[in-house]
């Protein structure tokens, strides 16, 4: 089946932006529904995907509007080609061990958050209005993530080693999260968000708070690798989260019940 | 404008919250939808009678159920057409839900919200908060734990309480 092709404005590919970071990472921490460590965490985990799924509905039938070529949301989650998703990579890595997973959970919360609380004041009502409600939910993430880096990272010899392989692993992807280009610049003059760029200061405090408390050390040394999924250049994990999410759209166009 | 000045509701307006008063939440079924403080405003618009609906987390699974019992509900009630209208600001919080709805939701066994805390009145901690108490629906006594900060639903989490041993849901103040 064909697939779908969106607009090039600044507005929509910002909205999508926010839209598929929350809705990959939401498909990414829902594949640990029946395989958590614990029972509490495999409903913790499957909460917060719902959460984010329920943003990400939200801005996709936005950005459909903006867009303004029919497309609704199923549409856009399920008939879009992998270069027309422009989530940041770190979103679509695969789910590693719980360690990784929660200080992903920590670092991208971190992100939404601070993205959430400005776009409460967006000049789109209805983006304003999706933030008012999505706030309260990513501040609820971060502390839950956040607990279990300092749990793992303060944890014991093992937890600690595989706390700081995640580290070693996520940090050289935070570098393209505050990347910014003409999409923010447009977003930024006509109010519809933030630069993410404009994150970063805040970003970097409540991680090294977070990494403090967790008794871990924040990695030192400009990034030199870019990964560069905001822009619809993905990972080679990509394709096959693509693959699951969109089989039965793909197999049976329309189906629905 | 003020409340006393506007105008009584219609008729039909005022049937409809009757009506929606005994709708009850399709995941907490001792609780109306009123009481949950989903139900904003009801109003007609020509000949539709539109309920205008909060919903109470991004996610929830529920709200599209919501939706649907109150058009049931409301055509049963032969006070249709109904159209609902999905009004996500102000965002919901927990401080809507009435008195009488955190009355039920504690005879079922969940402890109701407290008023939800004033945001940017401190300095956020993220990793170091102490959990307000939280008084176990059963015996009262505010000598409990949290052991899991999500449960069954998007907005409850799991505790215990230390005096009478029971395991209990409470619904997260947001």
């Amino acid at each position: 089946m064909q697939s779908i092709r969106i607009g090039k404005e600044p507005q929509v590919q910002y909205l999508l932006r926010v839209a598929d970071t929350c809705l990959i990472l939401a498909q990414r921490i829902t594949e640990w529904c029946g395989h958590a460590p614990i029972l509490e965490e495999d409903i913790a985990l499957s909460n917060m995907g719902l959460d984010l799924l329920g943003q990400a509905r939200g801005v996709l039938t936005r950005a459909g509007q903006v867009d303004g070529r029919g497309h609704d949301e199923d549409q856009l989650a399920f008939l879009r080609g992998e270069g027309d998703f422009l989530n940041v990579t770190m979103a679509e890595l695969p789910r590693g061990d719980f360690a990784f997973t929660c200080l992903r959970n920590a670092m991208l919360a971190t992100l939404l958050k601070l993205l959430w609380q400005r776009l409460e004041s967006s000049s789109d009502r209805e983006l304003a209005a999706i933030a008012g409600k999505a706030i309260k939910e990513a501040r609820y993430h971060q502390q839950h993530a956040a607990d279990w880096v300092v749990r793992l990272g303060d944890g014991t010899e093992q937890s600690r080693q595989r706390m700081q392989a995640a580290l070693a692993q996520l940090w050289p992807y935070t570098a393209e999260l505050f990347d910014t280009d003409a999409v923010d610049d447009a977003a930024q003059a006509s109010g519809l968000g933030p630069r993410w760029a404009d994150l970063e200061a805040e970003w970097r405090q409540e991680m090294a708070q977070i990494l403090a408390a967790a008794d871990l050390a924040v990695p030192e040394g400009d990034i030199k690798f870019r990964s560069t999924g905001k822009r619809g250049v993905h990972s080679e994990h990509m394709g096959f989260i693509l693959a699951e999410m969109q089989y039965l759209q793909r197999s049976y166009p329309g189906g629905a019940w | 404008m003020s409340v006393l000045q506007q105008r009584q509701p219609s008729a039909r307006v005022q049937a409809a919250w009757q009506v929606l008063e005994t709708v009850q939440d399709p995941e907490i079924p001792v609780i109306s939808l009123c009481d949950l403080g989903v139900v904003r405003e009801v109003r007609e618009n020509g000949a539709l009678l539109e309920v205008v609906l909060t919903p109470t987390y991004s996610g929830c699974p529920a709200t599209e159920v919501i939706a649907h019992d109150v058009k049931t509900a409301l055509q049963a009630a032969r006070l249709g057409p109904i159209a609902t209208v999905l009004q996500r600001a102000p965002a919901w919080t927990t401080d809507w839900i009435s008195a009488k709805g955190k009355a039920a939701l504690r005879d079922y066994g969940i402890a109701p919200p407290g008023p939800v805390p004033l945001e940017g009145a401190k300095p956020i901690c993220i990793t170091r908060r102490r959990q307000p108490p939280v008084p176990c629906p059963r015996c009262a006594s505010t000598h409990t734990e949290r052991i899991a900060p999500f449960g069954s639903t998007p907005c409850k989490a799991l505790y215990r309480c230390l005096a009478c041993h029971e395991p209990f849901e409470h619904f997260k103040p947001i």
